[in-house]
């Protein structure tokens, strides 16, 4: 753990992951987005918009597993005083805000023509919108202060009061009458689909998360050359 | 550096015990404020619990009770039960229902409840439940369930028509 937080050696490791992630990710992509618009069948209820899920449902894990990888970089950021935790929060809230929004916009044209509206306040819709706020709130007080170590600092402590939003969505289908679905995959039971639907949707979201290690990491790469460029232009102007 | 570790070990403390209580609070609120006020509808059990005033609104929500959806003679006007397999009340709506409107699928509605008991809608939204399946394959409805007159239910094996 230590070992990353060394800017040259996250850097070998970045350069070490990424070829890898990228096969993955076009891989996936490719064959996921086959599976999903030609070989899996309609829905009995939804007939073919039930291809939006495929797009959809993966979008929203991402938005929360990009959330929770904010709210652990934050963490880190703020107990060990990692420079490079700092950084991965501030590489990943982007990538989780559009996870975020896509689920978002995906759902609503999903929802008038199934549901008869776009968006209703039920507690999985607002939960999910709060989710979107959060990660706008993230970044906004990462440009907020002048102050770099102080703007992150502030951020962090957002990324961290937002973590309670996480269950709250995952749960919230449960917990409260919604006019969303309750979950589908990750549930005790088992999933309520077959598999000539579950493979198209695990597919994409493999998909949707080597893009997000592809993204994240050349951020990652962006957000540590800007670093060392800030250091080395205040050294030559004190030279 | 022993000062180091321990302030580092003071921070996660702080972190961990900062972190567990803005959580704890927030859900014991959450759950402080009860289902009713944070759920999107009503269903007709509470709905008859609570003696909603008439003219009040509010959203009413449960399954389309198997063999209950009348089309009114002008062709607008439609009149089903909502029935949450506890209670039930008769609904009437007028406009134009989604796609997925059918016996025996859960909706929420939106209007108000008139002199003699009737909900009259203005929006109608179809609920759909978490089963998948391609078509023929009609997945078992768990929520599905004959409603407390006994009225027949054929819901379950045929199929998804109106």
């Amino acid at each position: 753990m230590h070992r990353f937080a060394n800017p040259a050696e996250f850097n070998r490791l970045a350069d070490a992951i990424l070829p890898w992630a990228k096969i993955i990710m076009a891989a996936a992509f490719a064959y996921g987005l086959y599976l999903a618009l030609f070989t899996s069948p309609p829905d009995y209820q939804q007939g073919e918009s039930v291809r939006i899920m495929y797009v959809h449902v993966p979008a929203a894990w991402m938005s929360m597993f990009t959330y929770m990888v904010v709210a652990a970089a934050s963490f880190t950021a703020l107990v060990w005083r990692h420079p490079v935790a700092l950084l991965a929060g501030k590489a990943a809230a982007p990538i989780g805000a559009t996870f975020t929004a896509l689920a978002l916009i995906t759902g609503m044209l999903w929802g008038k023509p199934m549901w008869g509206t776009y968006w209703v306040w039920d507690g999985r819709l607002t939960s999910v919108l709060v989710l979107f706020f959060l990660y706008l709130g993230y970044m906004a007080l990462w440009r907020g202060l002048d102050e770099e170590d102080k703007a992150g600092r502030a951020a962090s402590i957002l990324a961290l009061v937002g973590v309670v939003n996480i269950p709250i969505i995952k749960f919230s289908v449960d917990w409260w009458n919604t006019l969303h679905q309750p979950s589908s995959v990750m549930r005790m039971d088992g999933p309520t689909m077959p598999a000539e639907m579950l493979w198209p949707l695990l597919t994409v979201a493999l998909a949707f998360k080597a893009y997000f290690i592809v993204v994240f990491l050349y951020r990652m790469k962006l957000e540590i050359n800007l670093r060392k460029l800030t250091v080395l232009s205040s050294i030559e102007a004190r030279g | 550096m022993a000062g180091l570790k321990t302030r580092k070990k003071q921070r996660l403390v702080v972190a961990s015990v900062a972190v567990a209580a803005v959580a704890g609070a927030i859900l014991l609120v959450l759950f402080a404020l009860g289902g009713d006020s944070l759920s999107l509808f009503l269903q007709p059990s509470a709905v008859h619990a609570k003696e909603i005033e008439v003219g009040k609104r509010f959203r009413l929500g449960g399954l389309v009770a198997p063999g209950s959806f009348v089309k009114a003679e002008d062709g607008l006007t439609y009149n089903f039960t909502i029935t949450d397999c506890a209670a039930d009340v008769p609904v009437s709506f007028k406009g134009i229902l989604p796609d997925l409107f059918r016996e025996g699928q859960g909706v929420v509605t939106e209007g108000r409840l008139n002199a003699d008991g009737t909900f009259v809608a203005d929006t109608v939204l179809a609920k759909h439940d978490e089963n998948y399946a391609p078509p023929g394959t009609m997945p078992k409805n768990a929520e599905a369930c004959t409603h407390p007159e006994g009225l027949d239910s054929g819901y379950g094996n045929s199929s998804g028509s109106r």
